[in-house]
Formats: structure tokens, sequence, C-alpha cells
């Protein structure tokens, strides 16, 4: 987007059919949307999070550092915490492993076959997270398609696929794996087969030529790939919660069940925040390692 | 000098893991065809009973119904607030329109679980939970950024020197906007309405804070009815709306171009 703005005419706009007084105007829908259903209650999220909820659910409005007290000293939410962000890069780590190789035969191919890899990438990504998350239920549970075919092979017992980590693990990184893909492929960009092939006339193996000049040239896209699957790990709930059977605890689920169940909504606002503070610290982790990585 | 294949390697490493990624959307199908009243696989026979309920249960209707309908309103508030906006960002050019238009596409950082709490809590005392304008107003809140980047990016390639053109033989402005930008940004068009439609009619995380037993979308009786019990139902269901995702995908790849429009 930046790009296309960049290539703009840089001419002065001697017709152009909008007059430099109505840009407010031209304006002023979108930004109150923005106001109103994001600015506004983001900022009272943050507030809501230093109220106090009385055992009866109303809110006192007073000051109360209750819920932050709670977050950062029971021992459940820091386990909640450290489980979410091992989980998380867990995803990551097999997203990454599992999205690179599809993302490099993307970028190889041309014409009517890379437009359908690109079909087949991102339909997935514009099918609904129920959807595919019921389409995992459907391969994992104990009767599943997974089971059937292992069974088959010889094993006694099903394999307790979901309602654990495990499944939620499988369910994310699939649906996270898109993001990965498209994120890769914009990192590709300085990737020229011709440069393996030099490496290769020159005697290098493929496994060496893949680790000296590959993927030092493919780390931008790998950095933001991680970053982007990362984050929305985090903040992913249909899964989680599907899969999980609400026998896996994650930020995300734990703020839904805060807000919805328990109707604790200081609670469930520190929470986000917590979220947010963590997407916080994502974007600087990434934004040095993008520096070093030049 | 592209005409290199890729390596035979390559193919075979990615073609299983292509099957991992379609793994969960395939599987549906078969599953919607089943003759068993609960999710089991292989089916042990074949037939439409899961259509048939689909189309004759009135709950599916009821909030498929929704889901329409909160799409297309969703869709036509969108273009109709993002275009007036990318005009301006795209066509003046002010010192901070890269600040504006990351302001405007910040909700789309946001978690969805993070933001649909912010809106249920402001929304709450408003009484829009669980009614038609207050889903309305929560889908705008993700789908204009969409729409924005879209039209901003379709605004920026259209010919500025036609405009210029018009305008100097006599055009009013209303009529260079009617008779030329617009025509220049059709497939921009196309593409925003496609991707605006979408988002509204998938958008699960935030409908769940907002609807109700009175008000539900599709999505959000999706994942309930998933919740309590995974049977074929949904899986025929999931089929028709993988369906209709394949012909946005085909528009949006007519129309804008799938790689100009996911790959960046």
């Amino acid at each position: 987007m930046t790009a296309a703005l960049a290539v703009a005419p840089t001419t002065p706009r001697g017709g152009s059919p909008v007059r430099p007084a109505a840009g407010p105007a031209l304006l002023a829908a979108i930004v109150a949307v923005n106001l109103l259903g994001f600015v506004v209650p983001v900022l009272n999220l943050l507030r809501l999070s230093f109220l106090k909820v009385e055992a009866t659910g109303t809110l006192r409005e007073t000051f109360d550092l209750s819920s932050w007290q709670a977050i950062l000293t029971d021992g459940f939410y820091a386990g909640l915490l450290v489980d979410s962000v091992r989980t998380c890069a867990l995803i990551t780590g097999l997203t990454l492993v599992l999205s690179y190789p599809i993302a490099l035969l993307i970028h190889r191919c041309r014409g009517t076959i890379r437009t359908l890899l690109l079909v087949l990438v991102v339909t997935p990504l514009l099918t609904s997270a129920v959807v595919r998350t019921y389409g995992w239920v459907a391969l994992l549970y104990d009767q599943g398609l997974v089971n059937g075919m292992l069974m088959a092979l010889g094993l006694s017992a099903p394999l307790r696929l979901m309602f654990n980590t495990v499944g939620v693990v499988i369910g994310l990184t699939e649906i996270l794996m898109p993001y990965m893909i498209l994120s890769l492929l914009a990192g590709f960009g300085r990737l020229d087969p011709r440069y393996e092939e030099a490496a290769m006339t020159l005697g290098a193996s493929p496994w060496r030529t893949f680790l000296r000049v590959v993927l030092p040239l493919t780390l931008p896209g790998i950095a933001l790939g991680c970053l982007l699957t990362f984050v929305l790990a985090l903040s992913s709930f249909i899964t989680p919660k599907l899969l999980g059977g609400g026998r896996v605890f994650l930020l995300a689920t734990e703020i839904y069940d805060q807000a919805m169940v328990t109707l604790n909504w200081p609670l469930a606002a520190a929470l986000s925040m917590v979220i947010l503070a963590m997407f916080g610290l994502a974007l600087v982790l990434y934004g040095r390692l993008v520096r070093r990585i030049g | 000098m592209d005409e290199r294949k890729p390596p035979l390697g390559l193919i075979l490493l990615a073609l299983p893991l292509l099957a991992f990624l379609l793994a969960p959307v395939l599987i549906t199908i078969p599953i919607s065809f089943s003759a068993d009243p609960y999710l089991s696989f292989p089916p042990s026979g074949w037939s439409l009973r899961w259509y048939r309920a689909a189309f004759t249960g009135g709950a599916v209707l009821d909030v498929f119904a929704t889901s329409v309908a909160l799409g297309l309103v969703v869709t036509a508030l969108s273009l109709l607030i993002a275009l007036p906006a990318a005009m301006a960002l795209v066509r003046l050019r002010w010192g901070w329109v890269s600040a504006i238009e990351s302001f405007l596409t910040a909700p789309l950082l946001l978690p969805a679980i993070v933001l649909g709490l912010a809106i249920l809590i402001v929304f709450a005392p408003l009484g829009l939970l669980a009614t038609f304008p207050g889903l309305v107003a929560a889908h705008l809140v993700v789908t204009l950024p969409y729409a924005l980047r879209i039209l901003s990016t379709a605004l920026a390639g259209a010919p500025l020197a036609a405009e210029e053109a018009a305008a100097t033989l006599g055009a009013s402005p209303l009529r260079v906007f009617w008779r030329v930008t617009l025509p220049a940004i059709r497939p921009g068009l196309a593409a925003a309405a496609a991707l605006c439609f979408l988002v509204s009619f998938d958008e699960v995380v935030i409908s769940l804070f907002l609807t109700g037993p009175r008000l539900s979308t599709l999505p959000v009786w999706m994942f309930h009815h998933v919740e309590n019990e995974a049977d074929p139902l949904v899986a025929a269901v999931s089929v028709l709306l993988i369906a209709l995702t394949l012909v946005i995908v085909l528009v949006v790849d007519r129309t804008a171009g799938l790689s100009r429009t996911f790959v960046k």
C-alpha cells in the first residue's frame, strides 16, 4: 500500500476532482467509525481494567488494582501466560517449517500453476475458521479419519488428538499457514534461482546452497511471517475453544470466559491489555531482528 | 529467463504439505453427504439429508438470512464511507497521509477477541447488543480498513492525467469523478466489495460478543453448534460456504489479481 502511494504522481493537483477544503468532509465518516468503534472502546477497556467488580456483578467506579494484582500474583495467570507463549511459539515454529516449502514452490512457479497454487493457499485463508476447525474435529476425534487410519495400521486404541494441546497446536498450525506462506512470499523478492545455480555450479551441495544462499536471503520474510503467526496464534480464539474443548487454557479463551461466563469485565479487560502488551513486545523484538538482518 | 522449472524434490516436499493445508476443508465435502445421524468417517452411507436439513430447518435459514443481509449492508456502507476517504488520502497530498492511514487501518492490528470485548462493553449500555445496527457498526470497524486499502491502491493507479484533462475541458468535479475516476477503479471496487462481504460474512469472534438468542449470524450459530454437537449438518453448511468463498476468490483474482491483493 505504501508502495502504491509512493508511485502516485507528484504533479500539482491541477484538475483533480478533490478540493483540499473538502478533505475533512470526505474523511469525517471513516474517522467517526474509527473513533466510536475502536479508539473509544479500547480506551474504555483500559479504564475498565482499573475498576472493581462486586460479587453481584455490578461495577464500582473506584480506582482499583485487584484485577492487575490477580494477574501479577495469582500463579494461575502466570502459568496461563507462560503456557500461551510456549504454545504459540511452538505453533509459529511448526507453521514456518511446514509453510516454507510451499512458499518456495509458489515463488518458483509462473502463470497458471502459480495462480492455481495461490488459489489453494488463499481459499483456506478466506474460509471461516469455524469451518476449518470443524474439519479438524472430523479429522482428529476418536473415530475420525486420522485415528481410523492409525487403527487400520494396527493401533489398538485411538490417540487423544483433540480436547488437548495437541489438537490446538495441529489445528492452529494449519489455520495460520496461509498467513505464513503469504508473508514468506512477500519477503522472497530478493531470491533469484540464478544465485542457487551459481552456488551449485561452484560445487556447493543442495543442502549447503539452501543454508548459505537461500535461507539468508529469505530471513526478512521469515521474520515477518513469524511475527504475524505468533501474534495471530496468541489472539486466536475459535480454534483453541473448539479443539481445546475447555481443557486448554490460553489467554484468548480466558478473556472470553471471564467476559461472557464469569462476567468479570475488569479482569477480562486487564487480560486484554496483557495481550496488547505482548503484541507490542513481539513488534519490538521484530524491529530489532529486522535491523540486525539489515 | 524465468522458465526454470522448480526442482522435483521441492515439488515432492510441498505436495503433502499442501494436502495438510487443504485437509480440513476437503474432508467436509464427503461428510456433508453422510447418511449417518452423527459424525463418522468414512460415513456408512451417502445421502442429501444434511443439505435438506440445512434448507428446511428454520434455524440455519434464519441466521443465513441475517448474515447475508448484514454482509450486504456492511459492504455497501464500507464502499460509501471508504471511497471518499480514499479519494481524500490519495488525491490530496497532505504531509500526514501515512499517519492518517495507519490510524484508520489500526483496528486490523487489534486481536478480534480484544476488539469484540471492547465493543461489547461500549455497546451494552447503548442497547446495541443483539441488534442489527450494533452488528453493522462493529463489522464496519473491521471492513473499512480493507476497503480503504484496496480503494487507495486502485485510486493511486488510476490515471490522474485523464481526470485533469476532463476538468480542463470543463467537466465539473462530480462529473469527473463519475465519468473518469469511477470507471478507472471499477476492478478495485469489485475487489473491495467482495472482500468486505466476505470479512463481514465470516466474522465470528466480534459477533460472538454482540449476538444473542434474539439475533445471531451464521458463523456464530455454527460455532455454538460445533461446540455442542459436531454432526454432519455443519459439514453441509460448510460446503456451501466454501463454494461461496471460492466464487469470491475468483472474483478477486479476475478483478484485482490474487498476487496484487494478497502478496504485497
